[in-house]
């Protein structure tokens, strides 16, 4: 695409200007804000990623991983800013995931071990990983607001803080992954997946281009389910002492 | 003399940089039911959170049976000493579910006669067993809430307000149960009432409690005769 095709899809930017300036729904700094955003990340990125990509160095390879989890991190831990030490807590579910996924993947030789394909996938792993673990923190601080007195009440009964807080965990596991699930069960019928579509624009063949989204939909099957209960996991406990307690949310 | 159930010794509590318990000095005797009175938010429901070790206290000494409440594991300590909330709270499912959560909680199943015979005890049909729990009455709940406390068979049975949701018979009833299961099994009683002439009925002991602190304590005749003046003006009504 040359540099005028380009700047010709501004037009797609105008559009909203013009309708927000027309309707009064005052989005224009916002939009603005968000088309200059996305235009230097994106070109940032994408001259960095070249960098990578011609040196072919395991350093930058790692550097660019760390820079995703720190952003993700940063991102996620306002929704958790309740729950003791949620920062580590997603360093360690964000470098978990990270290391799972791409052990499987390099272990058994699905993709090459080239930065190509490390990095981007590790981009859709600790992307979906952070959205996951927004939806996740959400709900789960909801739950354990609304249902502290379920939670008392097996406590004085003489359950244990992993029994009282059982109900709660499984909910929000559960719903911070049923959308991942659910929005599979569609894909292909609804939407083409972005992954694909840009695939089969830039040329590829159709059928290695689903070949390849299918990858990218297990992989990011499993970092829904991981994320969600791996976070579970590491957040309850901060929520009892070592006298079986229940501690209220920070406020 | 019967021994302390449960020793209280200079105990204060804070939560919220509130100073909700005041330097509570005193015992519930083993074996009786002793009740506690005062206005609201003198500090009686965070008393029991104390007993059943859902709090700590920040200053002070509790002694369960002579032992210290944290030489005990928490989950025995909950066990035996039980408590029954006025928010008679539940889970989702049926009366039967809520009934036997005490021991499934311990991966154990209730024996159902068991089950009805319980029911049968606070005043409710065994029939209800399949019933949805959220679909009782305020006054049944309140009543499994009692039954489900008694499953573990607590040495020390800490009942705030359960009585305050139910008609005058129910009422009956559970002050009747709670004397059997007192004089049947031996068990300490603790109950926190407002009914006054309740507290004078059942109780043996009476505790006064005011803006956390405890004012009176004895037999439950004070009641009649309190000495302290804000007792007296609580006891006629003019402290809500």
């Amino acid at each position: 695409m040359s540099y005028l095709t380009l700047s010709l899809t501004l037009i797609f930017v105008l559009i909203p200007l013009i309708l927000s300036r027309t309707l009064k729904l005052g989005l224009e700094k916002d939009t603005l804000i968000a088309t200059v955003r996305s235009i230097i990340q994106l070109l940032a990125v994408g001259y960095v990623l070249q960098y990578v990509f011609e040196v072919d160095n395991i350093i930058f390879i790692v550097l660019m991983i760390l820079l995703m989890i720190g952003a993700a991190t940063q991102n996620a831990r306002k929704k958790g800013a309740s729950i003791q030490g949620i920062t580590w807590k997603l360093v360690v579910t964000f470098v978990f995931i990270e290391v799972l996924t791409q052990s499987i993947l390099l272990g058994f030789q699905i993709v090459p071990p080239t930065p190509q394909y490390i990095i981007p996938i590790s981009g859709m792993v600790i992307g979906n990983s952070m959205v996951l673990g927004i939806l996740f923190l959400n709900r789960f601080t909801a739950e354990v607001e609304n249902r502290q007195d379920e939670t008392e009440l097996i406590l004085t009964l003489g359950g244990t803080p992993k029994q009282a807080i059982h109900t709660q965990l499984i909910t929000s596991i559960k719903a911070s992954t049923i959308p991942t699930i659910e929005s599979q069960k569609t894909i292909g019928l609804v939407q083409l997946p972005g992954m694909m579509s840009g695939q089969i624009i830039a040329g590829a063949d159709p059928v290695q281009a689903v070949q390849f989204q299918l990858l990218i939909l297990f992989l990011l099957l499993t970092t829904a389910v991981v994320t969600s209960i791996l976070l579970g996991y590491l957040s309850y406990p901060t929520l009892f002492n070592k006298r079986m307690q229940f501690l209220k949310l920070k406020s | 003399m019967s021994q302390a159930a449960i020793l209280f010794r200079d105990v204060n509590f804070s939560a919220d940089g509130l100073h909700i318990l005041k330097n509570i000095t005193g015992s519930f005797t083993e074996g009786k039911i002793t009740t506690l009175v005062g206005p609201s938010g003198a500090g009686k429901s965070t008393l029991f959170k104390l007993c059943n070790g859902l709090r700590s206290p920040n200053s002070g000494e509790i002694l369960i049976k002579g032992k210290p409440i944290e030489a005990y594991d928490p989950v025995e300590l909950r066990r035996n000493v039980g408590i029954a909330l006025q928010s008679a709270t539940m889970v989702k499912g049926s009366v039967l579910e809520n009934l036997e959560l005490p021991l499934t909680l311990q991966g154990k199943k209730i024996d159902i006669d068991f089950a009805k015979e319980l029911l049968h005890d606070v005043g409710l049909a065994g029939d209800l067993l399949e019933r949805n729990a959220k679909d009782l009455s305020g006054g049944q709940k309140q009543k499994l809430s009692i039954a489900r406390t008694l499953v573990n068979k607590p040495k020390v049975l800490l009942l705030d307000e359960i009585t305050s949701s139910l008609d005058r018979v129910s009422q009956h009833d559970i002050e009747e149960l709670i004397e059997k299961i007192n004089e049947k099994y031996g068990t300490t009683m603790i109950w926190i009432t407002h009914n006054l002439d309740q507290a004078l009925r059942i109780g043996h002991f009476t505790w006064v409690m005011m803006n956390g602190e405890l004012i009176e304590s004895g037999d439950s005749s004070l009641l009649k005769d309190p000495k302290d003046k804000r007792v007296q003006d609580f006891v006629k009504g003019e402290i809500e």
